[in-house]
């Protein structure tokens, strides 16, 4: 049988979900027997490709975020949103309270400590959005980990049940947001 | 012993003259799903959460009557389901990132989105832009995640014998207002051995600096589901002490 491809990626998250994943320790040897990573920071492969599962750590801060996540669910059968950042926008949407000029002069303007205050505008730089936005506000979610960050049981119960074709779940008290 | 009863999910259970459906239920240790319900403050009526089918109409459990004879549904997947749902608008009304809240684990709502089987808040979210008021030297509320029980207005009216909180607006521009010439928690009458000030099944309203006591991951809600948390072993025990 052929491996199932897996892509990863972060957006405007931590990468706590990664490294949650990557807990698994020794239990990834046994998963890369059935999986195989595409687009991921874990091999750093940056375009995406058609694949099987997508999993998506964080929400959306930035047009690149935006147009990141379209790519993936274009490619990806099945979506999967990892982590209280993809799900509601996590600790980055704390931001929506304030204006992004706030946010924006606070940082590089009136901390505490800056030098040279000035605003970037590099045309490299992705342009903010006004607010953080989870990721189903923008393209179709298939399932949700939970968590901050999902433990790394969770990814391996989530993998393991698409890979034996069962619906996947989590024990309830596997269900946690923080 | 009254000998009424009413029938919850086929389970026969008594009630006496006067209790409502949640009473009966609590009693015979039978949870029903509620947020803005704790014995011994009047009834609000205002979460549905414990909305059930009392032959085959929805009503709330918490504040209507038990009545000889009712033939009760409440814990169906269909109500489960509207449960869920409630919850989910809930959460997306006010700013509810877990992660950043020290209330974490020992919030009921929260709780009952697990015991919901909650992953997302479905709906797009409001990011309502709320006040929060942390002039008191002891507490702080954080309207963000004030869910409108009411809990804190009842238990400073009934319990605590003061006049705290209330309620104020329509829909979505509803808030807690508190009852001081300046509107602020620092000039209310409010103590921190206020019953007022330990109800909040949410974290809205904090004890400063206890936050962190009891680290994430060993929290009542972490430890015990939230219906076995609402019937008897651990009761009241989203409502901590300061100084516990
Ligand atoms: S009040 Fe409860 S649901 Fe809201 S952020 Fe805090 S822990 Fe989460
Ligand atoms: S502050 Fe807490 S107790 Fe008071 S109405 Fe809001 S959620 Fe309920
Ligand atoms: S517990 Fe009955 S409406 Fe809230």
């Amino acid at each position: 049988m052929s491996k199932l491809r897996v892509g990863t990626t972060s957006l405007a998250g931590c990468f706590g979900c990664h490294m949650s994943f990557l807990d698994m320790d020794e239990r990834i040897v046994g998963l890369l027997e059935h999986i195989e990573f595409t687009r991921s920071p874990i091999n750093d492969i940056k375009h995406c490709e058609p694949c099987d599962i997508g999993l998506i750590e964080g929400g959306l801060c930035n047009a690149d975020n935006v147009h990141v996540l379209q790519e993936f669910r274009e490619n990806c059968k099945i979506l999967i949103a990892v982590g209280a950042c993809a799900i509601n926008g996590g600790v980055p949407a704390m931001r929506n309270h304030f204006t992004l000029k706030q946010c924006l002069e606070e940082a590089f303007i009136d901390g505490i400590g800056v030098d040279n205050p000035h605003i970037p505008n590099d045309v490299e730089i992705p342009l903010l959005l006004s607010k953080v936005h989870p990721i189903h506000e923008v393209v179709k979610v298939d399932y949700y980990l939970p968590g901050c960050p999902p433990p790394a049981d969770a990814f391996v119960k989530i993998l393991t049940d698409l890979l034996e074709g069962r619906e996947p779940s989590l024990p309830n008290e596997m269900l946690h947001y923080d | 012993m009254s000998n009424k009863t009413i029938t919850i999910d086929d389970i026969e259970v008594p009630f006496e003259e006067g209790q409502t459906i949640m009473d009966a239920a609590l009693a015979a240790e039978i949870y029903i799903p509620h947020l803005c319900h704790k014995p011994g403050l009047s009834p609000h009526g205002s979460c549905k959460l414990c909305t059930v089918d009392v032959d085959g109409r929805a009503v709330s459990a918490c504040t209507l009557p038990a009545a000889e004879g009712q033939r009760i549904d409440n814990n169906t997947p269909a109500l489960n389901e509207v449960r869920k749902t409630i919850t989910q608008m809930l959460f997306i009304e006010g700013n509810h990132l877990c992660p950043s809240c020290e209330k974490s684990g020992d919030c009921t709502l929260q709780a009952m989105a697990y015991h919901l089987g909650m992953l997302d808040g479905h709906f797009p979210q409001f990011y309502p832009q709320r006040e929060l008021d942390a002039s008191h030297p002891t507490l702080v509320l954080d309207r963000d995640r004030c869910i409108l029980c009411e809990l804190c207005v009842r238990a400073s009216r009934e319990y605590d014998g003061k006049d705290v909180f209330a309620i104020s607006g329509r829909n979505t521009n509803r808030q807690l207002i508190v009852n001081s010439a300046t509107g602020r928690l620092a000039d209310s009458d409010i103590e921190t051995d206020d019953m007022a000030a330990h109800i909040c099944p949410v974290g809205a309203i904090l004890i400063k600096d206890h936050g962190y006591e009891i680290p994430i991951g060993r929290r009542t809600f972490d430890l015990h589901s939230v219906a076995e948390s609402d019937l008897g072993e651990i009761k009241l025990s989203n409502v901590r002490h300061h100084d516990e």
